[in-house]
């Protein structure tokens, strides 16, 4: 798919955020993905273009970040923490029910396209463990039956809101725009805190 | 009295703690009226009397830091926040700013006019979508509050504050390797000297400063660097964020003086979970060496935690019970160090790659006792000859394990095999020993 005028005027507005603009081909790859689903050559193409640098050299950088994918993820891309913390909590067990109940592998998506799967690294929400992600929302104190019945969800067009996020879940490409910087208006959306990070304001409102 | 000190968390319990609003109604954007009313080194020379120290796992002292930026050099200075928190256990500044991200635009607004920066970053992971919504929103209103731009406050001092989203790189947390990323390259860390204060983003002076750090200096300029300094212990002063995760009842943030032990945290935490009894711990995140419950009573301050063998870090406490094995916890984040060496380095490289292999072995009850002189001599070998601290990390769990659960690891090579049942360790397992909650 041919980049538009549309597309450039959103590449030029991110390149004139910065005061050098190789800076901006982090935001530029994500929007790439906000386009494609993935990183596509003429992704590679056009960003070495704008910015003056060979596809080499923007391939370097692609593949050095795990967060850019050079083929199409699900449109719903689930990643289940499997650093210790998440795993011993039950991060394991919920990665190989998802691995069997989707009949997938590792940075694979189903044959309807809907979900893919993906171990990830810790995911800053260790006291809400075991974690998993999907489009990089949380998705709190899961369980195996819990993951399960999310993808299900998901695969029927339906999934839940996540437990500190949106009131909806966006789709793969919506959340990539989000990480290019551009808005969705949705900051407003969900709670400002879950329970864990409210304990120890709780506890001291009781003089504990 | 309460032992806890709510600042940073105070409002989170508001519906609207993450807005404009709901920040100014509890006294925000009030320190940046003082802040910008004083010389930039009166700024700079508060924080320093205030003996905030970095929160992001160093301890460096944060006023000393800003004060290495030259003066009157005539070139762009920057300020960069490091809101790349992946350590492992780290579960404190994804919070923060999802519900109070105004806190950390008043501290990079103050740190930026002491330092004379006219632009400001804030690097944050890729991976929490709706923290960065947050962030980004935060940004938007602050600059229609006319707090960013140009003249803030009529005070003729400018700032342009941008968010930019990394993408999965746990390296990135590293100073310069977080520099290089926001310059456009792969994030791999830098030889040092020189220091970023000299020679940072874009090889021009630069400030790195995590958020809970740069967080933390509205409060010292609205209530003064004596008020900070009187609370927490002799040469850690001030309050900071611990964060509970594991097999405890209540996991969770606790915002208290430094110097807490894990037993006062664990009795607010509502303890081990039932049953159950701790077995090992990290201090503050994976790349610290780990605790038993023989330091239950250390003071988790930068020097109390030095003085028994680990380090303060990130103050990322994750506690594990006896249901947890050493070694596949250990091989897990050896795994992770593996995963996200980012090459540059051959120690690094190539010995995280064996330190995996070995313990692989090892969890599968395969290999002999001499494998663990091995495991000792790599993580010599590693420890200290690469660029940044990754490879120090990755050698932190390896070392203190087996000086603590030597046993534990002859134990799987004796039966050929691991010892201990994973599902036991779950949250959602059943016990009769009562299990998780």
């Amino acid at each position: 798919m041919p980049f538009t005028n549309e597309d450039f005027t959103v590449i030029d507005s991110i390149i004139n955020r910065y005061p050098r603009k190789r800076s901006a081909i982090m935001p530029l790859l994500h929007f790439a993905q906000a386009r494609d689903g993935y990183v596509t050559n003429e992704s590679i193409e056009t960003i070495a273009e704008k910015l003056d640098l060979e596809t080499a050299e923007v391939i370097a950088v692609v593949s050095f970040y795990t967060q850019y994918k050079r083929e199409p993820v699900g449109e719903y891309h689930v990643g289940v923490c499997i650093n210790t913390l998440c795993a011993v909590m039950g991060g394991d067990a919920i990665y190989e029910g998802l691995k069997e109940h989707l009949g997938i592998e590792n940075n694979c998506a189903t044959k309807d396209g809907k979900v893919s799967l993906e171990r990830i690294e810790c995911n800053a929400a260790c006291d809400y463990a075991p974690v998993v992600m999907a489009n990089w929302e949380f998705y709190d104190n899961q369980t195996v039956q819990s993951a399960k019945d999310l993808v299900d969800a998901i695969r029927s067009g339906n999934p839940p809101a996540p437990t500190r996020g949106p009131d909806k879940l966006p789709t793969w490409r919506e959340n990539s725009a989000v990480l290019a910087g551009i808005s969705d208006g949705r900051a407003g959306e969900g709670v400002s805190a879950g329970e864990p990070s409210l304990l120890g304001l709780k506890l001291s409102k009781e003089g504990k | 009295m309460s032992k806890l000190t709510p600042v940073l968390s105070a409002n989170w319990d508001e519906k609207d703690s993450f807005t404009i609003a709901g920040y100014k109604r509890n006294g925000g954007y009030k320190a940046i009226e003082k802040a910008l009313a004083m010389e930039p080194d009166a700024v700079i020379q508060s924080v320093k009397d205030s003996g905030l120290r970095g929160r992001g796992g160093a301890g460096f002292p944060t006023g000393m830091k800003w004060g290495f930026i030259p003066q009157g050099d005539n070139k762009e200075h920057y300020f960069v926040v490091n809101a790349d928190e992946s350590e492992p256990g780290t579960c404190k500044d994804t919070p923060l700013m999802m519900a109070n991200p105004h806190v950390l635009i008043e501290g990079i607004i103050i740190g930026s006019y002491a330092i004379r920066a006219n632009h400001a970053f804030i690097y944050i992971r890729g991976e929490v979508a709706h923290v960065i919504r947050r962030v980004q929103q935060a940004i938007e209103d602050a600059y229609k509050a006319g707090y960013l731009g140009k003249n803030i406050l009529g005070k003729g001092f400018d700032l342009e504050l941008i968010l930019h989203v990394g993408a999965g790189a746990y390296i990135c947390g590293e100073e310069t390797a977080l520099l290089d990323s926001l310059e456009g390259f792969r994030g791999q860390p830098r030889l040092r000297p020189p220091f970023p204060a000299i020679a940072g983003l874009y090889a021009r002076p630069t400030i790195v400063n995590n958020v809970e750090t740069v967080a933390s200096v509205p409060s010292i300029i609205a209530n003064g660097p004596e008020w900070f300094a009187a609370i927490g212990t002799e040469k850690s002063k001030g309050y900071t964020l611990y964060s509970l995760s594991g097999h405890v009842n209540n996991p969770g943030q606790f915002e208290a003086p430094l110097g807490i032990t894990l037993r006062e945290l664990l009795e607010l935490a509502g303890g081990i979970r039932n049953g159950h009894k701790l077995k090992f711990w990290t201090p503050g995140g994976s790349s610290t060496p780990l605790f038993t419950d023989a330091h239950l009573d250390t003071p988790l301050d930068y020097e109390g935690v030095s003085a028994a063998g680990s380090m303060l870090g990130t103050k990322a406490l994750q506690i594990f019970d006896e249901t947890t094995c050493i070694v596949r916890a250990v091989l897990r984040w050896t795994e992770f160090y593996k995963h996200e060496s980012c090459g540059k380095c051959t120690p690094c490289r190539e010995g995280t790659w064996w330190l995996v292999q070995i313990l692989k072995d090892l969890e599968h009850g395969k290999g002999t006792a001499e494998d663990l002189d091995k495991l000792l001599d790599l993580c010599d070998n590693i420890m200290g000859r690469s660029f940044c601290a990754l490879a120090d990390g990755a050698a932190s769990p390896i070392i203190s394990s087996i000086r603590y659960f030597k046993d534990e690891y002859l134990q799987h090579l004796a039966i050929g095999g691991c010892p201990f049942d994973s599902v036991a360790s779950t949250i959602f397992a059943t016990s009769p020993a009562g299990g998780a909650k």
